[in-house]
């Protein structure tokens, strides 16, 4: 094997506004290899990608193709330089055939102008029979599994001769034997020279297929290692090897009553026989990859998705949750992970945000009663320090901190007794992230009980009480605080044993 | 500060405001006449008809849908109350039958969009067609002609100088103010347009609020039924034709983003008066109806394009 690289990028940095994604990463490919890359959620390896794929021109250092400075401006720059990209989110169009969508945007044209189909569909074909793929490329891309419609990125990634294949997560939705015929292929790929880029959370997949790996940890470049020379406890110290830098107001309160029980929960395709218990007083964190079933589970107990199966209680009573509405009534709240598109409204004013979920306690016969309205949400203003200009702002205008606690407002104010955080953190610069902490620590001293999902394994560990780790939509363990460390969270969401 | 708060929420009217004032010192300069008071009053009875059905649009729209059958309504609830009319039921019980028409279309709208999950433009798109079809059936195709000059006091009675019709149209203008700036359904009907994800997570009735603005829009469009039918001592089964686009454009003239989440009431009653005001101007300088249409279309263009490009400026 050619151990010149063909890929080599060398002191990457990419700034975002108040965060640093990456900084000073290296990264080098070979022809014909497989080289892993793996990190934590929000290590920066979907940075990396998305910089050598175009969609972040503005990044700093250098990209080398053979030997060779390039500049990635846009995506279609990449295209040309052989960089293809398998999303976890495919990027076909369903309702056209898989030849129309290999060839999308460079369809054989006949002398007239008018589309050839016969020799788009005859050299569709042959990419995906060179491939192995068993499918007809006449079929609409709706009707194929997402194991073939994978086969019909690729065959449409070899068409514009890509080179270097990036794979973001590809097993994330594929079955066993899926699987297995997706190494296959890229065992094929390899063969002929491609190298690939492969990301994913799954040890005993990068075992199997990876040459090389290169671990990222808080979007800096920490090592390359050859597989095969390595293990599995090894990469994950990697992984996760860092002290906790920020700081953890957490108060313990000594758990209440039972607030909120959950029974063998299940919801097809997300939930798994979910059972836990919730007392007042308690911050239970809820850890887990992306995909785990974190965000389902806080959905399927605030009513937002229906289940299918198990039972909720709520102060030890059998409760019926089909709508967010009923969850309210039941004293729930629940702050979104994505708080723009699920937790505001951007164009209303703080005042009518904060009152939204209670606003039938502030009317009377339809009727909104204005001064006690403005006084309920001018209270949680001054309570929760939001920063504001008035009750009147458009909440747009206010900073990530301020929407947030705007969110967490909205609960209060409607006297939500067990809160489901999704995230609560994210997007919030540190200041403000303290004084979440500090207010989950009065809300928990007050006897609520908070449900904490988190990505971040620090917040985690020095927020929670208890933890409950999800993989793969089950709750794959439950850890004492004592007992959470960053090493026994990771095993447990990777789905070690 | 509360001055500029107040300028900044009512920013938006105040532009449409001087395109309106803009134009009538431009036709007040064009013809003297223009400026009297019986032409301002003349102007208003026009515009009232529309106003009254854009009102119901703007809650519409305001809610990140769309109506297509108000004209239709307009018409069903029509020929129904005369057909009553004849069939001597008391004014005050047909007219309420009228608006209870006009509504029960609505409240159909608003099933089909918030259970049936129909987008807007489809749902009232059929019931365009459904309603326009009912009105024909039932009047058998040709008006219903000849009422008491009680019931067509409405059109043409006065109060204080001032004709019903106007009084009727700033009664709901008031009343539509207040619901949108008042009530939990106005606050919902902006949150619904705004973020209806982040409503319902809210456990606000998505449904039942969505039901609820496309019955007031049928009530609305049966109320100017009564007016249409009283002013012309007449009603006909193809009434209403294209009052939709008519009141669609007095909307968005208005300020009322076709995307949701934000509008005013008022600015929908200044842009209604600009159609009207636009229609009399160019009626009084004798310009043809075929070149009327295409000013009052570059008009609505124009006053769109100077809207976005002040809302640009200030955000």
């Amino acid at each position: 094997m050619n151990d010149h690289p063909i890929l080599e990028m060398r002191h990457i940095g990419q700034v975002f506004p108040g965060v640093v994604a990456l900084d000073d990463v290296r990264f080098d490919l070979r022809a014909g290899e497989v080289h892993v890359l793996l990190g934590e959620n929000g290590a920066g390896k979907s940075t990396l990608v998305k910089i050598l794929s175009g969609a972040y021109p503005r990044s700093s250092g250098q990209i080398l193709l053979d030997g060779v400075e390039v500049r990635i401006e846009t995506p279609r720059r990449a295209q040309e330089l052989g960089i293809a990209v398998i999303y976890q989110e495919l990027n076909l169009v369903p309702s056209l055939t898989a030849a129309e969508n290999i060839f999308l945007g460079r369809e054989p044209r006949r002398r007239t102008g008018l589309i050839d189909q016969q020799r788009l569909v005859a050299d569709a074909q042959a990419l995906l029979d060179e491939l192995n793929a068993g499918i007809d490329g006449r079929r609409r891309v709706q009707e194929l599994s997402v194991a073939q419609q994978q086969m019909v990125e690729v065959a449409r990634a070899l068409s514009l001769n890509a080179r270097i294949l990036i794979m973001d997560e590809p097993t994330s939705a594929l079955t066993g034997q899926e699987i297995a015929e997706l190494f296959a292929l890229i065992r094929r790929l390899t063969k002929r020279g491609v190298a690939v880029i492969y990301i994913s959370h799954r040890m005993e997949e990068i075992f199997e297929i990876g040459e090389r790996v290169t671990v990222l940890r808080d979007g800096k470049y920490i090592e390359t290692r050859q597989i095969a020379g390595t293990s599995r406890e090894e990469l994950v110290r990697l992984m996760v090897n860092r002290e906790l830098k920020e700081h953890f107001p957490k108060v313990r309160v000594d758990p209440g009553a039972e607030a909120l029980r959950v029974e063998h929960l299940c919801r097809r395709g997300a939930l798994e026989d979910i059972s836990f218990t919730l007392r007042r007083g308690e911050v239970v964190g809820i850890a887990g990859l992306l995909g785990s079933g974190r965000t389902e589970l806080a959905r399927a107990l605030f009513g937002a998705d229906p289940i299918d199966s198990g039972r909720i209680f709520v102060g030890g009573k059998p409760v019926k949750i089909g709508t967010p509405r009923d969850a309210i009534r039941q004293g729930i709240g629940y702050l979104t992970e994505d708080r723009k598109s699920q937790g505001l409204v951007l164009n209303l004013s703080v005042r009518a945000n904060i009152c939204l979920p209670s606003l039938h306690n502030f009317s009377r016969l339809g009727w909104v009663r204005r001064a006690q309205e403005g006084a309920a949400a001018s209270d949680f203003v001054e309570k929760l320090r939001i920063r504001t200009p008035g009750l009147g702002q458009q909440v747009r205008f206010l900073s990530g901190g301020n929407q947030q606690k705007v969110v967490m407002s909205k609960w209060l104010c409607s006297e939500s007794k067990i809160l489901l955080f999704d995230e609560p953190t994210r997007g919030i610069d540190v200041g403000a992230k303290v004084e979440i902490y500090q207010l989950m620590n009065k809300l928990a001293a007050d006897g609520a009980a908070i449900l904490m999902i988190s990505s971040e394994l620090a917040e985690i560990i020095g927020m929670s009480d208890r933890v409950l780790v999800m993989c793969r939509g089950r709750i794959a363990g439950e850890l004492s605080a004592a007992a959470a460390t960053q090493q026994n969270i990771l095993n447990l969401a990777l789905g070690g044993n | 500060m509360r001055a500029k708060s107040l300028f900044l929420q009512h920013g938006r009217q105040f532009g449409t405001l001087i395109v309106l004032i803009l134009l009538s010192a431009a036709l007040w300069a064009l013809s003297p006449h223009f400026m009297s008071l019986s032409n301002w009053l003349n102007i208003a009875q026009q515009t009232a008809i529309n106003a009254i059905i854009a009102a119901g649009m703007t809650f519409v729209i305001i809610s990140a849908g769309i109506d297509l059958s108000v004209g239709s309504i307009l018409a069903l609830s029509g020929v129904v109350m005369a057909g009553a009319l004849q069939a001597g039921v008391p004014v005050p019980l047909a007219i309420l039958l009228c608006l209870a028409v006009g509504s029960l279309c609505g409240s159909a709208n608003g099933l089909l969009i918030a259970r049936g999950k129909l987008p807007p433009f489809i749902a009232t798109l059929g019931m365009m067609s459904v309603a326009r079809g009912a009105a024909l059936i039932f009047s058998d195709g040709r008006p219903v002609s000849g009422f008491t000059p009680g019931f067509r006091a409405i059109a043409n009675g006065e109060f204080l100088a001032i004709p019903v019709p106007v009084w009727i149209m700033a009664a709901v203008y008031l009343l539509a103010h207040l619901v949108l700036n008042r009530t939990t359904l106005g606050r919902y009907t902006y949150a619904i347009g705004g973020n209806e994800e982040a409503t319902l997570l809210s456990g606000v009735n998505v449904r039942r609020y969505k039901t609820l603005v496309y019955s007031l829009a049928g009530l609305l469009s049966g109320l100017a039924a009564v007016l249409l039918t009283a002013r012309l001592n007449s009603a006909q089964p193809i009434a209403g034709i294209n009052y939709e686009l008519d009141a669609i454009a007095a909307t968005v003239i208005g300020g009322t983003s076709l995307l949701g989440g934000e509008g005013h009431i008022l600015g929908t009653l200044i842009g209604a008066f600009i159609m009207g005001v636009l229609r009399n101007g160019l009626n009084l300088l004798g310009v043809s109806s075929f070149v009327q249409q295409t000013v009052i279309g570059a008009v609505i263009i124009i006053a769109v394009l100077l809207d976005m490009a002040m809302k640009k400026r200030r955000s």
